[in-house]
């Protein structure tokens, strides 16, 4: 579990310190839902972006990194 | 004589007081002159001082503010029943053994007050100094714990580096020649050992309700507001309440309150579990730490032994956890003590850590004026909980860090000086 997968890192040569320290330390920790990278070390050995509630620990939905990293390329960011 | 006049308040203060001569009364008049421990007030529409979080940590603040800064007109907000948290989660565990110069000085802060802790409160926190082991497999673990070993004495702290046969006299039952974790000695704290989690709040509890300060349980705290950068009061189910300072004691939950006052905090929720085991009759007399896995183990005065471990690794808000940790936990307890393997565990439960990116806790103030943030305790809070109320009740009287605290600043993650005590960075659940 690598944590939160929503945050992006900034380009390290136009980003300021504070917008390096709100990616690096800051995090939002929301108890409700979230999507968070996970590694299927078990099993295909992909790297999956899981949505969870964090109230209950249910799974709503998988995608793999690839696909998410992929769909958010296209819409612009 | 002036002085051996009984004022009603003395009167009351002198009829709550426990001693060996008050239990022998009370025997011969059948138990009918205990009072409640503390009283159930209703909110009242202000106070000088809010304390959110009827813990541990929360109870001993509105404690010391009382006690240390004359702040009697103090409310603390729990949501549920006092001390249902993580101060009757936790593996009751109280030491000293920090690495750091930020840590050292305020876990030993702590220490000291444990020491004297009872007395103080005049309550039986069963404070039990049997001692912390340490466990190191290999030279160069023994090497890190002479380094911290030394670290602590430089501070004035004991500690002691044990050989192989020094940790067999202790705990001759273990398995010290394991094939891949031989035992080769230990680091211990003999002042180190445990507390009876609960009765530490129940007595901060009941100090601080003896010196005026309210207790309001099933209070849950829905809004923080704040007018002109500055916070009035909070909005609770039990409606609005006024305050010129509000300090947030509610480790698990830092993050959801903080987002009432806008904040974002370096904080990830995590859970964490510990276990009990059936009563047995004494077999360790010691706290002890695997070093080769996520295992620790001492034994409670009802004789369950009391397991811990890592945490479960991914963000939770459950206060339960899953069973691939408890299958680790007891693979450690098998890998460094086989007999284990007879005894059956009794129950486990979970807690929600606030795991900060550094691994070390935050007393500061935060960029809301008169809003005050204790938090990030990580899985270390129980031991903390004295220093941690003194010195965050020294912060919102004095609007001044203590010393032992200084380093528990919340901008230090961006000005760089944090205290990472295992040296991983801002992974929160490899803390």
């Amino acid at each position: 579990m690598l944590g939160d997968a929503d945050p992006v890192r900034p380009d390290g040569m136009e980003a300021g310190p504070q917008a390096m320290f709100d990616y690096v330390y800051q995090r939002t920790n929301p108890a409700g839902l979230v999507r968070e990278y996970w590694y299927h070390g078990a099993g295909c050995h992909a790297w999956l972006v899981v949505e969870r509630d964090t109230r209950t620990h249910a799974v709503n939905g998988v995608k793999t990194a690839r696909d998410v990293t992929l769909a958010r390329q296209r819409g612009g960011r | 004589m002036a002085r051996m006049r009984l004022w009603p308040r003395d009167l009351r203060q002198a009829s709550l007081r426990y001693s060996a001569f008050k239990i022998f009364t009370e025997a011969l008049r059948g138990n009918r002159g205990w009072q409640p421990v503390w009283r159930e007030p209703e909110p009242k529409p202000s106070y000088d001082v809010i304390i959110v979080g009827g813990g541990g940590h929360g109870l001993a603040t509105a404690y010391y503010l009382a006690k240390n800064h004359g702040l009697t007109n103090v409310a603390v907000l729990e949501k549920g029943y006092l001390a249902s948290g993580n101060v009757g989660r936790n593996t009751t565990i109280i030491r000293s053994n920090y690495l750091l110069p930020g840590n050292i000085p305020f876990y030993e802060h702590s220490m000291k007050l444990w020491e004297g802790l009872e007395q103080d409160l005049n309550y039986n926190a069963m404070v039990s100094q049997r001692g912390v082991l340490n466990l190191y497999h290999s030279d160069a673990q023994r090497d890190a714990y002479a380094r911290r070993g030394n670290a602590m004495r430089m501070h004035g702290v004991d500690a002691e580096l044990l050989d192989r046969d020094g940790v067999k006299a202790l705990v001759p039952f273990l398995d010290f020649d394991n094939a891949r974790f031989p035992i080769q000695g230990g680091l211990i704290q003999r002042r180190g050992g445990t507390a009876r989690h609960d009765a530490v709040a129940w007595g901060y509890a009941r100090g601080a309700d003896q010196r005026g300060v309210d207790l309001i349980q099933n209070c849950e705290v829905t809004g923080i507001r704040i007018e002109r950068g500055r916070v009035v009061g909070v909005e609770t189910t039990r409606g609005y309440i006024g305050a010129r300072k509000v300090g947030l004691a509610v480790a698990g939950n830092s993050s959801r309150l903080a987002a009432m006052a806008g904040l974002r905090l370096p904080i990830d929720s995590h859970v964490l579990q510990a276990f009990v085991t059936e009563g047995l009759k004494p077999v360790i007399d010691i706290v002890m730490t695997f070093g080769a896995g996520h295992f620790y183990v001492s034994q409670s005065d009802k004789g369950g032994l009391v397991f811990g471990g890592d945490i479960d690794g991914y963000n939770s808000y459950a206060q339960r956890g899953n069973l691939p940790v408890i299958e680790d936990v007891m693979e450690g307890a098998m890998a460094v003590w086989p007999g284990l393997g007879r005894v059956r565990l009794l129950r486990h439960w979970g807690g929600i850590m606030d795991m900060s990116m550094d691994g070390s806790p935050i007393i500061d103030r935060t960029p809301v004026e008169g809003l005050y943030l204790n938090a990030g305790w990580c899985y270390g809070g129980f031991k903390a909980t004295p220093a941690s109320g003194f010195c965050f009740a020294h912060l919102i009287a004095r609007d001044d860090m203590h010393p032992v605290a200084s380093g528990y600043r919340l901008d230090r993650f961006a000005s760089g000086a944090v205290i990472d005590e295992k040296g991983v960075g801002a992974q929160a659940n490899l803390h």
